[in-house]
């Protein structure tokens, strides 16, 4: 799938967090949280995976967390992704 | 029908967007759980509702409650994409909202048999529990009632109910009376549960108290919950009383010593014992059995006698 257009995904609301996506040449990830010090490397890790999932191979994803959890980060992540691609088929 | 006896006092309503309740859920003392992808959810994150609840049952591997999915009404867009999206995830059952006639639920049970069949479960493992909340939808419910196998009981829904007949809904609930009677009168006829509807105010504990009493008094088995605050109110009020139980198993002595005696009725403190009074202590037995506050054994001959 491939990122054309901006979305966004999630709330501010504690436990959840918000990705926000954009069409860019390479592939970024920018992540902001409550529990960076602790968590962001868990947290780029679980944003990695679900991006290899949909073969992301380029465009500019910013997390903005507030201490949500993996299937959080995943879902949110999904939703944002559908929004932004052109492809809003079955997920594979 | 649904025949064994399961514990519902309490359905507890979660938000489908929000991860903070979510994931909670293993945690509410609730009995059962209803994960609401319908009203709470606006209509612009029905996608991120969906893919959330998804995502969080595919985790909470051991359930130790009922998982209900509350979808959107077959009279919208959404629901099928709600179902295609929750019930890989093995969902207990689907709360299905605005079952105004017998058709909506023939209808959604049809196609959970067509999920049963692609995931390749048991036919009949999707519970059904269909909201009663219109004017229509009382009227129909003694159909309602009767109209699949994957009933597990209706549920009355005050708020839609009151909107439909264009009146307000007072704490005390006289205005609901004729529409609860009726839904208890569909369910028992049909030998599946009636669950009464939420009660909004959550900083009212009395008045919660007070209208669970009434309920339970007409005949309604739980409860729908705003709030995990409202539990244990409710299960307080369902749990049989030290009285109740007592009561209940000097009946089960009198009437075994009554059948050694060869009749089917006998006097307890100067009142008679005969079958339906032996029926409504075995009912408070087998309460007072799940709640844990009894153990022993009550077989058939116990209730109806030798044949």
């Amino acid at each position: 799938m491939e990122i054309v257009r901006k979305a966004q995904a999630g709330t501010m609301q504690s436990s959840d967090l918000m990705v926000f996506l954009e069409p860019a040449p390479q592939l970024r990830v920018e992540i902001d949280s409550t529990v960076k010090k602790q968590f962001e490397h868990l947290i780029r890790r679980q944003v990695e995976t679900v991006l290899e999932r949909f073969s992301i191979t380029n465009g500019f994803i910013r997390v903005s967390d507030r201490g949500a959890l993996d299937y959080a980060i995943a879902a949110r992540l999904e939703t944002g992704l559908f929004r932004a691609c052109a492809d809003q088929g079955e997920l594979s | 029908m649904e025949n064994s006896f399961r514990l519902r006092r309490s359905l507890l309503y979660v938000p489908g967007n929000m991860p903070s309740m979510l994931q909670n859920i293993p945690i509410f003392a609730s009995d059962a759980v209803m994960i609401d992808l319908e009203d709470a959810v606006p209509y612009s994150e029905k996608d991120a509702a969906r893919t959330l609840v998804h995502s969080f049952l595919s985790t909470y591997q051991d359930r130790n409650k009922e998982i209900f999915v509350r979808i959107n009404s077959l009279k919208t867009d959404w629901w099928q994409q709600d179902l295609q999206a929750i019930l890989p995830a093995l969902p207990d059952g689907v709360r299905l909202p605005e079952a105004d006639s017998p058709e909506f639920v023939e209808h959604l049970d049809t196609v959970l048999t067509e999920f049963e069949e692609e995931l390749g479960i048991e036919i009949g493992h999707f519970k059904i529990l269909p909201s009663i909340e219109t004017a229509e939808g009382v009227i129909n419910c003694i159909k309602t009632a009767r109209s699949s196998n994957r009933l597990i009981g209706l549920a009355f829904g005050a708020e839609d109910y009151t909107a439909s007949l264009e009146i307000e809904r007072t704490k005390t609930g006289e205005e609901l009376f004729a529409a609860r009677t009726r839904v208890v009168w569909a369910c028992k006829s049909a030998g599946i549960q009636a669950i009464d509807t939420i009660f909004s105010d959550v900083s009212d504990m009395e008045a919660l108290r007070h209208e669970t009493a009434l309920i339970k008094t007409l005949g309604f088995s739980g409860k729908s919950l705003v709030n995990p605050r409202q539990i244990e109110v409710v299960h307080e009020v369902f749990a049989p009383k030290q009285e109740e139980i007592d009561y209940a198993l000097q009946v089960i002595e009198a009437i075994q010593k009554a059948r050694e005696m060869g009749t089917g009725v006998i006097s307890l403190n100067g009142k008679m014992v005969d079958a339906p009074v032996v029926k409504r202590a075995v009912k408070i037995l087998k309460t007072a059995q799940a709640h844990g506050l009894i153990d022993m054994h009550l077989d058939e001959e116990v209730i109806y006698g030798h044949k």
